[in-house]
């Protein structure tokens, strides 16, 4: 397929992409291209302008501030998947940016321009609202922080205003005693979670489970978090018996998505199975 | 021919001498040629499956700036060319409705062309077939081939009721009756064949230059078989003499069949170059490809089989549907009929057989030949009926294929559906591959997990199959329907200095032939493989010749040049006679050099031998000079490599997640040119048909609109969804042809969904399940599972 014309600005600032997008009507920023060009070619979206923000160094990689990490919204999914202070601080990330399509996808895709385009199926955002992230939203007027889970808004529909641009990506460190999963059902054809389950356990000082969060992706057109799941199983020792019955009985979703390759039904069937073994898998790994 | 303490280079595993080229990117493809003064072609396609066209307005798209013409099928007509892509195999009574280059007046599939825009560059030509207002009165449509023939149905052609193209069967139908009334036991299953989309890695493309002044066409094009492309161009499409077309077959990335047939847009490119006297370029996109390439299988079929209380087959009955699509594409009447029903016998001696076919027209992308063609889809039906009568009868897969194995001693052996198989040994394949996966460890296995109620079933499937490829004779598939010989060229052309340029009718296009065709002529002449050169792909440099498909290239076209260099030894044996003072008769060659018996060291070299002949100095009398030979090879019968292969599957129960673990293919093609290049067609054939078994489908809705059209929604095996595959094989020559050669470019593909299937059916089968249509998505498995 055939892009249709477009004008193409490469910013060499955060503050100059700003300036381009509020003088080009219709336009769009680019980073690794990987959602927004296949749109493209579908004629999917047609913007007349691209502002590549791609080479923008000052919004790329990963750092530890406090306690939590900073990690630049131009930070490419491969990036993250061997980032060692990801691996320390907060593995689920890296895990499942692992699981992101294919090599050649890791090395070009970013974390911001995954979460800007909201696909259902996409792994990152279910992580991001299972470990607690906050984004940074830079406009003309300053830096807003939104919560990853206020940010996604429907089927590719974020909380980011036209006039924006994600700067980074701030995820609490996930400290002694906790431990995380990321499991998914991989879509033959395209790469993406045909349901997939993120999981981050927290357990107390008593071995008990202090807080747990749950986000599942490919359920619904924004991330799900199953909170009677949670409910039950908070302050539990997290035996296998107790997630079983607990995901077992309480997991339900309205309304799934579903498709030609997956129904609603089956969905929500792997996303008690993955909810079951991520669970269980996040429970080890916090005991050490 | 060469001497035993030198290593052969026929059989040796040589490096593909065309890679180095197409690995570095040298490798020039039909879109890489540019021409000059070369304009584009786009095609406007339908985006219904069903519609009368009441009009079309070209006006908007004509003045677009850029576009240099906009034609319909109106303008094809007064053009006066013929205009059609032909069925090139026709069967009893069968309906060939015409296809026309464009459509005219009603279209049929969802991307039937409608108009084709011509322009000076690709976006031009794009954006004004936009432009192009089609006035489209949609119809009801049918997708499925089965509920295409109800009464009532949407109808396709007015003159083809039922929407049945032809009603063709084979076998003796009271015989095989019989059988089923005496039966202890019989088994039936409704088995369906899933459509696929063929996916070859280059897209279609064809770069069409027409000389005015000489009259002469210049077709570059994706092509497996350029001389039937001219021909049928030159009689059906743009009616050019054939002798002023130029096909050529530049790299062909790829074609698993679907560069076999004739398509509208080729000759559409050929047509709209001789109107403006400019070359016109036509490339598919991904999405075109996947919307009108002729896609493969999609059958409908219910099979029963009658067995004794031993479990010997008493007979086999297969009535089947086989989708054709929106026309019968060049050669799709011969694959769910002469290429299906005939080896429905498999390796089995069964003593009768009855197999019904309707082609039938359905609102969809035709459907021809696509890997293994026809072949699959049979050993898939009987493979999955030797299964389920396993099952039922309680004994072991392995055993009941034993049991009803063609013997050893019966070759060659006259099936009950009018094949003779040439030579076989059945079981030695199934020993060595049964031995390979370690069949009773892995049974134990599947117990002993059971036994502990884990929720990871292993499932163990055999496939026992037999392939009849290198189609022939010639005479036998003219009496079939085919409107072609299926014999094969070669012309050898030996240099003064005793080096070979080869021109063969087989057509590469990723098969390897530069370097197993000079193996051939390396070994035979005991030349080194630098020394000769393969030409194919051009109707210019190469007599007339067939292609390549079928699994034909190695038993058909490698057999005519082992004659066509047999008859240059020939002569040079009456040269080297002369020069040596010897008899003919006391001349031997062997490894390059001519002897006379028992006086080794009275010798002449391949090369003072080839030299004397263009020389003509000293010729035996009557010689003319030379060394230049051409043989037409016309093989006597078809040949049938078989092998068994085995899978080995872990379905997830909770899930339905179906995992490969390992993957043994035991096949026999007879004698082996190169190892190398006979694993990787075994791996890539193996590879498509997992695919079919797990991933892949072409999926209509009842509207006929493709929902699988991309690769987002379409999956293709990946190198991470396979395993290592485990390959081994045994050897039987082929006793009818000159090289001992069957083939093997389709085994995999014909053996490996049931193998697939088998397993994952084995591994659910304690639940009660018999059977799931492939492909075997996790949903499908884990419902049948509840």
């Amino acid at each position: 397929m055939f892009l249709n014309p477009f004008e193409y600005h490469r910013a060499g600032s955060p503050q100059e992409a700003l300036d381009l997008l509020n003088r080009h009507e219709g336009a769009k920023l680019i980073a690794g291209g990987h959602s927004l060009l296949p749109l493209m070619k579908q004629q999917l979206a047609q913007p007349t302008a691209l502002i590549d923000i791609g080479r923008l160094a000052e919004l790329s990689g990963v750092e530890k501030q406090g306690d939590s990490l900073r990690i630049g919204a131009l930070t490419c999914h491969a990036e993250l998947a061997s980032s060692g202070m990801l691996a320390t601080h907060c593995p689920i990330l890296a895990e499942a940016a692992a699981k992101v399509a294919d090599p050649q996808v890791r090395n070009k895709g970013t974390l911001g321009g995954n979460i800007a385009h909201a696909d259902p199926a996409s792994d990152l955002p279910a992580v991001l609202v299972a470990t607690g992230a906050t984004l940074d939203l830079m406009s003309p007027q300053g830096v807003r922080q939104v919560r990853a889970v206020d940010f996604f808004v429907g089927l590719l529909e974020t909380d980011l205003a036209e006039n924006e641009l994600i700067t980074a990506i701030h995820v609490p460190v996930l400290g002694q005693g906790s431990g995380s999963c990321y499991l998914k059902a991989e879509h033959p054809a395209s790469g993406y979670a045909v349901c997939g389950a993120a999981v981050v356990v927290e357990l107390g000082a008593d071995g008990n489970a202090a807080a747990i969060r749950l986000s599942f992706n490919g359920l619904a057109t924004t991330p799900v978090q199953c909170f009677p799941v949670v409910g039950a199983l908070t302050g539990t020792d997290l035996a296998d018996e107790a997630i079983d019955t607990a995901v077992n009985s309480l997991l339900s979703v309205e309304d799934p998505l579903g498709d030609i390759y997956a129904s609603g039904e089956y969905r929500v069937q792997l996303a008690k199975v993955y909810c079951r073994r991520a669970l269980k898998i996040a429970r080890d790994r916090a005991r050490g | 021919m060469a001497d035993q303490g030198k290593a052969r280079i026929l059989g040796s595993a040589i490096k593909r001498r065309e890679d180095p080229a197409l690995i570095t990117g040298k490798g020039r493809y039909t879109d890489d040629f540019t021409l000059p003064h070369m304009t584009h072609a786009v095609i406007v396609r339908s985006p219904y499956s069903h519609a009368h066209v009441r009009s079309i307005d070209t006006a908007a798209a004509a003045a677009t700036p850029g576009v240099l013409a906009v034609y319909t099928a109106a303008d094809i007509e007064s053009s006066g060319a013929p205009g059609t892509v032909p069925t090139a195999w026709l069967l009893p009574d069968i309906k060939t409705p015409e296809h026309s280059l464009l459509a005219k007046g009603r279209v049929r599939y969802v991307g039937d062309g409608v108009a084709v825009v011509v322009g000076e560059t690709r976006q031009a030509a794009r954006a004004a077939a936009e432009l192009v207002e089609v006035d489209y009165d949609p119809l009801d449509a049918v997708v499925d081939p089965q509920k295409a023939t109800a009464e009532g149905a949407p109808q396709l052609f007015e003159d083809v009721p039922r929407n049945i193209s032809f009603d063709w069967d084979l076998g003796d139908k009271e015989k095989t009756d019989l059988g089923f009334e005496g039966a202890a036991h019989t088994v039936s299953a409704e088995l369906r064949n899933n459509r696929l989309i063929p996916h070859a890695i280059e897209p279609r493309a064809a770069l069409a230059d027409f000389d005015e002044h000489k009259g002469e066409l210049t077709l570059r094009m994706t092509t497996q078989n350029p001389h039937v492309h001219r021909l049928l161009l030159s009689l059906a499409s743009i009616g050019l003499p054939e002798h002023k077309i130029r096909v050529i077959a530049p790299e062909v990335g790829g074609g698993f069949g679907s560069k076999i047939h004739l398509y509208p847009d080729e000759a559409i490119a050929a047509w709209c170059a001789m109107q403006l006297k400019r070359p016109v370029k036509w490339v598919a996109t991904r999405s075109e490809t996947n919307l009108t390439d002729a896609h493969g299988r999609d059958h409908v079929t219910r099979a029963e089989m009658a067995l004794d209380a031993e479990g010997r087959i008493l007979g086999l009955r297969v009535d089947t549907h086989a989708a054709m699509g929106a026309y019968l594409s060049t050669f799709a009447p011969a694959v769910p009929t002469y290429l299906y029903g005939t080896l429905l016998s498999g390796q089995y001696d069964i003593p009768a057989i009855y197999v019904h076919v309707l082609g039938v027209f359905t609102n969809t992308a035709p459907v021809d030949a696509y890997r293994g063609a026809g072949r699959p889809e049979a050993t898939f039906v009987i493979e999955r009926m030797m299964d389920l009568a396993a099952a039922q009868l309680g004994q072991d897969p392995a055993e009941i294929r034993r049991r009803n194995f063609v013997a050893a001693d019966a070759f060659p052996y006259a099936t009950q559906v009018a094949l003779e198989y040439d030579s076989g040994n059945y079981e030695p394949a199934l020993d060595k591959a049964l031995e390979a996966a370690g069949y009773a460890a892995l049974r134990t296995e599947q117990k002993s997990r059971h036994d502990a109620g884990s929720s990871k079933w292993l499932g163990i499937g055999l496939s026992s199959y037999i392939e009849a490829c290198g189609l022939a004779p010639s005479q036998v598939a003219g009496a079939l329907g085919a409107q072609a010989g299926l014999w094969e060229s070669a012309k050898i052309r030996v240099h003064p200095t005793g080096t070979v340029t080869v021109y063969t009718g087989s057509s590469s296009h990723g098969q390897g032939h530069e370097t197993t065709f000079s193996q051939i002529v390396a070994d035979r002449l005991g030349l080194e493989v630098e020394q000769v050169e393969v030409i194919h792909g051009d109707t210019k440099e190469v007599q007339f010749g067939m292609g390549t498909y079928g699994s034909r290239s190695a038993a058909v076209g490698g057999s005519a040049i082992a004659n066509g260099v047999d008859r240059a030894i020939e002569k040079g044996r009456r040269i080297a006679a002369h020069m040596l003072e010897a008899a003919e008769e006391d001349v031997v060659f062997d490894d390059g050099q001519y002897t006379v018996k028992g006086v080794p060291d009275q010798a002449k070299s391949w090369g003072d031998v080839v030299l004397a002949s263009y020389l003509a100095h000293d010729l035996p009398e009557g010689m003319e000079p030379g060394m230049e030979t051409t043989a037409f090879y016309n093989p006597s019968n078809f040949v049938y490599p078989f092998g068994t292969h085995v899978a080995v599957v872990e379905v997830d129960s909770e899930t339905g997640d179906v995992e490969l673990l390992r993957y043994i293919a035991v096949d026999d093609c007879g004698n082996v040119i190169n190892p190398m290049i006979v694993d990787g067609q075994v791996h890539g054939g193996v590879a498509q048909g997992i695919g079919q078994a797990l991933w892949e489908q072409a999926v209509y809705d009842d509207n006929g609109q493709l929902l699988t059209g991309t690769l987002m929604d379409y999956a293709l095996p990946r190198a991470h969804m396979l395993v290592s595959f485990e390959l081994d094989r045994t050897v039987t020559p082929c006793p009818h042809n000159p090289l001992g050669v069957k083939g093997i470019g389709e085994a995999g593909a014909i053996a490996s969904p049931a193998a697939v299937v088998n397993a994952v059916m084995d591994a659910v089968s304690h639940r009660g399940i018999r059977n799931i249509d492939m492909p075997l998505t996790p949903e499908k498995v884990w419902r049948a599972i509840q």
